[in-house]
């Protein structure tokens, strides 16, 4: 069966009171509990991902040496409440040629496919909503919508500069994900499972425990998910979607207002995701450098802060990736994917099998110190 | 009934059923604030000033078709590669290891087999005819 977040919690004593309180009710109490812990994630991320507008001004102009925003609040802080209030108050335009429904569809999708990949993201050992037993691959497949939002958007607006974008986005998000996959497969073959819970098991805190160290092909891996993670969320250099030099804006040309808002809140917390994705596959997660016998929530609290801090380093090595390089050709772009990325992809792939049955599932750390498990 | 018995279809229901409250809240608050002045010329699709031409709903690259195709083929095998994968640290222990690798070679030779046929082919370049021309100017 399935760790949840609510048989995690079962096991205090306060979760019995709780029970005491709702009447027995463990369906009402387990709903309450979920939807509680969602909407705080919700909330979270929401932060997250207006912070990471934020985050991007500031470093591009520190890149750029520029000031950046600090208007707003000590030193511009707030000016990501300053841009939410300012869509609030635009006026919604659509085309008149456009495909209502998708068109009111496409951002929701956007919204939905993000959001619900949170669902399995683990905080720590137990704050995780779901620990599915194919979590990695609920994960893989939920964020599929994204680009389904991209196509659609650039689709149901009727415009040919969101029509280009949107193509390009399709094309560019489904060729990426092949190398991610590709890559997510050899950390699912060395730890023998797709859930969460298990690859941070064989995992622990200290560096040399990590999947990125196990043997030369994950620390491959690592490289070719974290590229091709950037193309699957059209960031920089790849964000040939919303190419604001050739198509204007990409497949969100056309979109206004709060509607626009939605699109840059998913694109930014799904950075987020990707980057704790690549945390707990591949940097131990929030795993604590020493063993732990006993299981108390402030431990827990310590885990989820050593899982925000990797993860919003790798947020920060998203942005600076960003303000480094120059955008790629499309013709770049592809050759990228699938002469370079995906053959590497499968080479690691078949390496990390050949390594798991020649040194029997041993990472270099236990060959070289002796360990094993 | 015991938590144990709640799988994790419940978190992923109420957080997508969040992510649409939260864009129809959005969309409801936009709607209170926002100014309506709709207009026709504020509405037709935007092209840099010029009046547009046509839909944009036409025919487009049919390299795009190529790669959904590719796309698909590498897709379903990797999903078909999912389990073998999760069971192989199993299937290792078990000594079966060797028995297990020679499986998922010879699938994963299949896949580069295919990938080296569309190589071969010309379908992984962009610019398709413009490779072919060029090789065909160089003979």
């Amino acid at each position: 069966m399935n760790q949840t977040l609510v048989s995690y919690l079962s096991q205090y004593e306060f979760y019995d009171v709780l029970l005491g309180l709702f009447g027995n009710n463990q369906g009402l109490l387990a709903t309450v509990i979920y939807f509680l812990f969602a909407a705080a994630i919700v909330g979270l991320m929401a932060t997250i991902g207006g912070l990471g507008t934020y985050a991007e001004r500031k470093i591009s102009a520190d890149i750029q040496q520029r000031i950046g925003p600090n208007r707003v609040g000590p030193y511009g802080i707030l000016q990501f409440l300053a841009d939410g209030v300012k869509m609030l108050t635009k006026e919604d335009v659509m085309p008149f040629t456009a495909d209502k429904f998708l068109f009111y569809l496409a951002p929701m999708l956007a919204l939905v496919g993000v959001l619900s990949t949170l669902a399995v993201l683990p905080w720590s050992s137990g704050f995780i909503m779901a620990d599915l037993n194919v979590g990695i691959f609920y994960l893989i497949a939920i964020s599929s919508l994204v680009g389904v939002s991209v196509f659609l958007g650039g689709y149901a607006s009727n415009s040919k500069w969101s029509m280009l974008g949107g193509l390009r986005g399709a094309s560019q998000i489904i060729s990426y994900e092949i190398p991610v996959t590709i890559s997510i497969l050899s950390i699912t073959l060395l730890a023998g499972g797709m859930g969460f819970g298990t690859i941070l098991s064989h995992q622990t805190g200290t560096p040399i425990n990590w999947y990125v160290f196990h043997n030369p092909f994950s620390f491959i891996a690592f490289f070719v998910y974290g590229i091709g993670a950037l193309a699957e969320t059209n960031r920089a250099p790849f964000d040939l979607p919303e190419a604001e030099s050739e198509l204007v804006s990409g497949y969100h040309t056309e979109y206004t207002g709060m509607r626009f808002g939605m699109f840059a809140l998913a694109e930014y917390i799904e950075v987020f995701v990707v980057c704790g994705v690549a945390t707990a596959l591949f940097l131990g997660g929030g795993n604590l450098p020493f063993n732990i016998t006993l299981d108390i929530i402030p431990l827990q609290l310590a885990q989820v802060a050593i899982f925000m801090s990797k993860a919003l380093l790798l947020y920060y090595v998203v942005i600076w990736v960003r303000w480094t390089f120059p955008r790629l050709r499309v013709d770049q772009l592809m050759t990228i994917c699938w002469k370079y990325l995906t053959p590497i992809a499968i080479f690691n792939l078949v390496g990390c099998a050949i390594w798991t049955v020649v040194f029997n599932g041993k990472s270099i750390a236990d060959l070289v110190f002796g360990g094993g498990h | 009934m015991t938590p144990a018995q709640f799988d994790g279809l419940m978190p992923i229901v109420i957080l997508m059923g969040l992510a649409v409250l939260m864009f129809w809240g959005a969309h409801f608050a936009s709607v209170l604030l926002a100014p309506k002045k709709p207009s026709h010329l504020k509405s037709t699709p935007y092209e840099c000033g010029e009046m547009p031409v046509g839909s944009a709903w036409s025919a487009f690259n049919v390299r795009f078709y190529v790669v959904g195709l590719i796309f698909i083929i590498f897709d379903v095998e990797s999903v078909l590669m999912f389990p073998v994968a999760s069971i192989f640290q199993q299937l290792n222990k078990q000594g079966d290891g060797v028995y297990a690798l020679e499986v998922f070679l010879s699938f994963i030779t299949i896949l580069v087999v295919g990938i080296a046929y569309c190589w071969r082919k010309g379908d992984l370049d962009w610019v398709k005819s413009f490779q072919v021309s060029l090789k065909e100017n160089n003979k």
